[in-house]
């Protein structure tokens, strides 16, 4: 298989602290990777490298073939970054941060794209309303389409779901499979296990420095004993009530 | 490359077409300076100005200089939030221009204080304000004023970068507003004490309101408006430069 992402040996530190100690993992193309780990634990420098905002102390890292040191602006050609906090601008309204990045990136059927996009993501309906007065899922759902824009082979989702409800972030979790379906490769970090369980082909956990296992989730279900088999009631989570009282709610 | 200068400055402009308040307050301070200065302060300080002199004409320079000194701060707001948002970090990413970030920056900065400017000069005509000056005196005082505006607009750039909050990155435009007060703006030098007269006339506003003033008025400017321009260009010069190191080291 060809890789979309190589990271080989990189180091980091920022001023006494060695942040990454030394990440190797890949990225095979059309693939969802997730980076596990808990805050602090460098989910966030990897992916500044790997979008060149960042330049490692050692190692290397490629992205579609590119050296991210020496070859940023193929890099840059390449990938998409949506980060921690929605990148997008608050007083235009969703299309109008479409129509803005399509312009940014040199589509020259600029409408269209953004015409598309908020079909896509269901915001038609939103469209002409300002950013500011989105909902959170919304804001990410826009968040995403905008890096979507171009059509990048690799997409950076810096923890997408961090501070939405539950209702936003399954909305998120559907908008990233379909992403998944269509062909790009995506880099996703989280701290929700669960999370890196739904949407994942693969995951690599990311631990002080070091990734400390990577593979499927059978291939690290494996590397704990047997399951063994226990009966045990099952309660509704609060989650399942939560989202059920809605549901009802929203159906009458 | 792509240069997206443009693009990034159309976004901007949107801003301030939309929250018109960035214009207006600017301008609203000023005003009522202007009005306190003529209608307040100005019977008893032109006492100590010659006869024929129009008070609204004097004090005029000065106050578009405190306009400016107000509106850049906005001009730091708007980086520092964009750098908030993440939205740098996406540029950054992008394929486009990074110096180009900037630059949509420092025009809108100066386009919103050229139509603060603008407001402040109706209202003054409206209150007395006249001139005899021509094309090229009004051209020269156009110059300074672009040249006043993107000096401080460079000035503005290093705190709405590295500022860690809001005040912060906007706190600095305070003192640069109260710098026409100790200057040649609102009175003549002479009146005031020796020390503080020589930071008066040694300061950059007084030069440039000295010049402007001058302009306005059809008089001869005399080295007034080279010691103006050098303080222009030399702030410009170094503001750029730490403005553009914060901005590396920013990325």
């Amino acid at each position: 298989m060809e890789k979309a992402i190589e990271v080989k040996s990189l180091k980091k530190s920022f001023r006494d602290t060695e942040v990454l100690k030394g990440v190797d993992f890949e990225v095979e193309k059309g693939s969802i990777l997730a980076l596990l780990g808990s805050n602090g634990a460098g989910k966030t420098t990897v992916v500044n490298i790997l979008s060149t905002l960042l330049a490692p102390d050692g190692g290397s890292a490629s992205v579609c073939g590119f050296d991210v040191i020496t070859q940023p602006e193929k890099v840059r050609e390449n990938i998409s970054l949506t980060g921690q906090f929605a990148a997008v601008d608050g007083i235009l309204t969703g299309r109008e941060n479409l129509i803005f990045i399509a312009k940014l990136r040199g589509i020259k059927n600029f409408a269209q794209t953004a015409e598309d996009m908020l079909k896509r993501f269901g915001l038609s309906d939103a469209a002409n309303k300002r950013v500011g007065n989105y909902s959170g899922g919304m804001v990410r759902r826009l968040d995403i389409a905008m890096s979507l824009v171009g059509s990048p082979a690799v997409i950076f989702l810096d923890e997408p779901t961090t501070g939405l409800d539950p209702e936003g972030r399954l909305e998120v979790w559907k908008t990233v499979k379909d992403l998944a379906n269509s062909g790009v490769t995506i880099l996703l970090t989280t701290q929700y296990l669960e999370e890196a369980e739904q949407l994942a082909d693969r995951i690599a956990i990311l631990h002080s420095g070091n990734i400390i296992a990577n593979g499927t989730l059978e291939e690290l279900q494996k590397l704990f004993p047997p399951a063994k088999v226990e009966y045990i009631e099952k309660q509704p989570t609060l989650e399942d009530i939560f989202l059920s009282i809605i549901g009802k709610k929203e159906e009458k | 490359m792509k240069n997206t200068t443009g693009v990034l400055f159309g976004r901007l402009m949107k801003h301030i077409l939309r929250s018109p308040d960035t214009i207006i307050t600017v301008a609203l301070m000023p005003i009522a300076m202007m009005l306190m200065f003529v209608y307040v302060f100005g019977g008893a300080v032109k006492l100590s100005l010659a006869g024929n002199v129009n008070y609204v004409n004097y004090q005029l320079p000065g106050i578009l200089l405190m306009a400016v000194a107000s509106g850049i701060a906005y001009t730091a707001m708007r980086l520092f939030m964009d750098s908030q948002q993440g939205l740098f970090a996406r540029f950054h990413s992008m394929p486009i221009k990074r110096s180009s970030v900037l630059w949509s920056h420092v025009l809108t900065s100066l386009i919103s204080n050229m139509l603060t400017i603008v407001i402040i000069f109706i209202i003054a005509l409206v209150m007395g304000f006249r001139s005899s000056a021509g094309i090229l005196a009004w051209l020269a005082v156009s110059g300074i004023l672009v040249l006043f505006t993107l000096a401080l607009t460079w000035v503005a750039v290093i705190p709405g970068i590295t500022g860690k909050t809001m005040e912060g990155a906007t706190g600095f435009s305070y003192p640069l507003i109260f710098l026409p007060f100790l200057s040649s703006a609102f009175v003549p030098t002479e009146t005031m004490p020796k020390v503080i007269r020589v930071f008066a006339e040694n300061q950059p506003v007084t030069s440039i309101v000295d010049s402007i003033r001058s302009l306005l008025n059809s008089e001869p400017v005399g080295n007034d408006i080279f010691i103006a321009l050098a303080w222009c260009a030399g702030i410009i010069i170094i503001a750029y430069i730490f403005a553009m190191r914060a901005y590396k080291r920013r990325i």
